[in-house]
């Protein structure tokens, strides 16, 4: 079955991309628009990776790895930043919230799918 | 797997134009001695946010301006630097740039470099000012300013240059190429060469990220014709090595794990300070490269609040399949009459259940349609939102003080018809600015706040929509547009009602070049004003008084694609007026009919000679009834003139579905459009105006009235 993928970005164009390449990759996914729709979103259903964006309105990336770091079922699940805080203390503050890695924005589809195919087969 | 990006790039730039706005939006609100730390994160965002979204789709112009405006933002949230008005402009000035940058992308349309390079300049003395004057920039005197366009946290200068670049660039004078080794030589030592084919090469070592350097550059040429390259033996001992590339940025893979995929799977590890201590070693080896990634050195903020949230509850659509589907529920429509027609001669007790269901069905279908149009509609706002920078752009000009209100800027309006008002409404509330509101010591002396109102307002009536443009200047001056217009030989008369007077600065070419007065100036453009509206099925009105001010109302129908029409024959043709021209019909007694010589007939109404308009020799077809007192006038009203149009007969009122005729055939003259009546006979709708227009050149209709 095809693996279930979480892209949280409050960027339409970004999410978009994101979306048509992991679908064209074979993957499913959800959108969300922020970390709080997105922390509502894994609730109705566990996925097999969550990818977030940092900077968000409402509840941000780190905030949501948090949340679902919290979770029993989200324990285990990896997460990957999107970020373009490249610096030591953005992943130093990731990896403290619960994030498996992360990815650097800008990317292109290809590195997009090449670091999840890594992450989840 | 190759990916077109293109196709995001619709998405990126309606979602760009959308942060674009709402940054001018903030920009124009915020207080600049005491701003609000809220808005200037907003506006700081949408800055951010459009960078990431270009740069990940490779528009690198719109990057580099982004970018600038960022990291200037970024200092001024941090509160490293005042906020001034300077900055607000020059930031309100960077707008307009990102968007001729993103039209020129999107549509093609030239892009002004000088005015490119004139804003990345004046962003650029910005930053520089603030690095000498911000208290929290640590620049021992003496030594030169860092070029702040990008990080402006690491300020040390490259004593210990961790990075080393080779900048080959294109064949380009010698004083560029001197300028940009003195530039280039304030990020750290530069050294210059020159290639066999006469192009120069530097060698730069310094901290500073390649994009700053790439921003230097693009001063002088563009930044595709550089080819720079990281020369990875710089051996300097880095203390902050993680963040310094070693390598080429476009080879990275730009991403990372904190620890090997496997394990950090199967275990779950929540101590910071164990993962910090674990992450330099076990990191893998990818991880490894890709700490230092490329130098993007901001983090991708929130997009805007507002957007976002709209996001979640709203879908984009191209504009073609929503006029897909209105197009197929205009047909449904006609279909739906077709059958309401033709069950109308049936038996109602016999055929009871059928007739109830073409009952519902009539109704779901106008349900239908109501809601298919309704999501072409767009609020008022959408137009409204770009007049509060240009009337302040337009008031610092001349010196004046304007405060400017909008009311009902949710009023929602046919999205063809919202961009079609735009420019009439520019004219409008430019003449306002421009003639209507007096200078601040003219308002003083006449009793008057100094501040002149400007009303932008929006509002449903009927089936309508009603703008109106007020402000409390000076009014319109009746003596003086007499006057006007009667050097220019319009027929007027000294005891004309007010109403008519301000009609006359609609008159084509009323104002000229000469005239310099505040009243004559309102007739720039007026007559394209007005016709403007008229070709979009509306009308304007003007009241105004001396001293008090003017209102200027324009009155529109909420959509083209419907009308309610009156359909008449003549012979065997049926043909639709739009009712909103329609006055009353009459037959009249052969005694009102008049000929006149050489000019055509005319019909006594009342106390009116109104001039005949017999529709079977407009469009040459053989009647029913030749005489007007055998058959039917209709008398219409446009532009506050009117005519008797003759027919044989009216056959009835109804909803029209408007189809296009132009593009579906050719523009006919007299004729606006076509549709298909619910015998699936198709009608002409007739373009009253024009018929009107052409009924004034044949006959002198004043001379009756």
């Amino acid at each position: 079955m095809a693996k279930t993928i979480l892209a949280v970005d409050d960027s339409g164009s970004l999410r978009q991309m994101v979306a048509f390449s992991l679908k064209a990759a074979g993957y499913q996914v959800i959108e969300a628009v922020d970390g709080q729709d997105g922390l509502d979103k894994a609730k109705k259903q566990t996925v097999d990776l969550v990818l977030t964006d940092q900077n968000m309105p409402r509840m941000d990336g780190l905030s949501l790895i948090k949340a679902l770091r919290g979770m029993t079922s989200y324990q285990r699940v990896p997460i990957l930043m999107l970020t373009t805080e490249s610096g030591d203390d953005m992943k130093a503050q990731g990896k403290a919230a619960g994030a498996n890695g992360w990815l650097v924005k800008p990317f292109d589809p290809q590195r997009l799918t090449e670091v999840v195919k890594k992450v989840i087969g | 797997m190759t990916v077109d990006m293109s196709q995001f790039y619709q998405v990126f730039f309606d979602e760009a134009e959308e942060l674009l706005a709402e940054k001018e939006k903030l920009l124009l609100a915020v207080d600049v001695s005491a701003p609000d730390s809220e808005d200037l994160n907003a506006i700081f965002r949408a800055a951010h946010s459009i960078k990431g979204g270009a740069a990940t789709f490779g528009f690198t112009d719109i990057t580099e301006v982004t970018h600038m405006l960022e990291s200037l933002l970024d200092r001024i949230r941090k509160g490293e630097m005042a906020l001034t008005a300077e900055h607000v402009d020059a930031f309100l000035a960077a707008k307009d740039i990102l968007k001729m940058q993103m039209d020129g992308h999107r549509q093609g349309s030239s892009v002004d470099q000088d005015a490119v390079s004139s804003v990345c300049q004046r962003l650029h003395a910005l930053s520089q000012d603030s690095a000498a004057h911000a208290g929290s920039a640590v620049q021992p005197a003496g030594q030169p300013e860092k070029r702040a366009t990008g990080t402006a946290s690491t300020p040390t200068q490259a004593a210990s240059a961790s990075r080393s670049f080779r900048i080959e660039l294109p064949e380009v004078p010698q004083r560029d190429v001197d300028a940009l080794a003195a530039e280039l030589g304030l990020l750290g030592e530069i050294s210059q060469s020159v290639l066999d084919n006469k192009r120069s090469v530097f060698t730069l070592a310094t901290n500073e990220k390649l994009d700053d350097i790439i921003a230097i550059c693009s001063f002088v040429l563009d930044p595709d014709d550089l080819k720079i390259t990281e020369e990875t033996a710089s051996a300097v001992a880095q203390p902050e090595a993680d963040t310094a590339p070693p390598a080429m940025p476009e080879s990275e893979p730009g991403y990372g794990f904190f620890e090997p995929l496997k394990s950090e799977i199967e275990k779950k590890d929540t101590s910071a300070t164990e993962q910090a201590a674990a992450m330099p070693q076990s990191a893998h080896q990818e991880a490894e490269t890709a700490v230092s990634v490329e130098g993007k050195p901001f983090g991708r903020r929130a997009a805007d609040k507002q957007p976002a949230t709209q996001e979640s509850s709203s879908i984009r659509v191209g504009i073609e399949k929503v006029d897909q589907l209105i197009n197929l529920v205009g047909e449904l429509v006609i279909t739906q009459a077709m059958i309401e027609q033709r069950t109308g001669s049936l038996d109602p007790i016999l055929h009871e259940r059928l007739l109830n269901s073409v009952g519902q069905l009539t109704r779901n279908t106008r349900d239908l349609q109501e809601a298919v149009m309704s999501i072409r509609m767009m609020p008022m706002d959408y137009v409204f939102s770009r007049f509060p920078r240009m009337v302040r752009d337009l008031a610092a000009k001349l010196g004046k003080k304007v405060e400017f209100i909008t009311r009902g800027a949710a009023t929602e309006l046919d999205k063809g018809l919202i961009e079609r008002i735009v420019d009439p409404l520019t004219h409008l509330v430019r003449n306002s600015v421009d003639h209507g509101i007096e200078m601040p010591d003219a308002r003083r002396a006449a009793g008057k706040d100094e501040a002149g109102k400007l009303i932008l307002s929006a509002a449903h009536q009927g089936g309508n929509i009603v703008i109106e443009v007020s402000d409390d200047g000076a009014g319109l001056n009746r003596d003086r547009i007499l006057a006007k217009a009667k050097q220019q030989g319009l027929p007027v008369s000294d005891t004309m009602p007010d109403a008519e007077v301000w009609q006359l600065i609609f008159a084509p070419g009323f104002s000229t070049a000469e005239a310099v007065t505040d009243v004559s100036g309102r007739g720039v453009g007026m007559d394209v004003v007005k016709r403007n509206i008229m070709a979009m099925g509306g009308t304007v009105e003007i009241s105004s008084a001396k001293g008090y001010g003017s209102t200027m109302s324009i009155s529109l129908p909420l959509t083209l694609a419907i009308l309610d029409g009156m359909s008449v024959k003549v012979g065997e043709e049926v043909y639709i007026l739009p009712l909103g021209y329609v006055i009353e019909s009459l037959q009249p007694t052969p005694a009102d009919v008049k000929e006149i010589a050489g000019q055509g007939q005319v019909v006594k109404v009342r106390e009116d000679y109104l001039p005949l308009i017999p529709l079977h020799k407009i469009f040459a077809i053989e009647p029913r009834y030749t005489d007007p007192s055998q058959g039917i006038v209709v008398i219409l009203e446009s532009d506050g003139k009117k005519a008797a149009l003759l027919v044989d007969a009216l056959v009835g009122q109804q909803q029209v579905v408007v189809k296009n005729l132009e593009s579906n055939f050719r523009k006919v003259a007299g004729i606006s459009g076509a549709t298909i009546l619910g015998d699936g006979g198709v009608s002409l709708i007739l373009d009253v105006a024009a018929l009107l227009r052409s009924s004034r050149q044949l006959t002198a209709a004043p001379i009756f009235s």
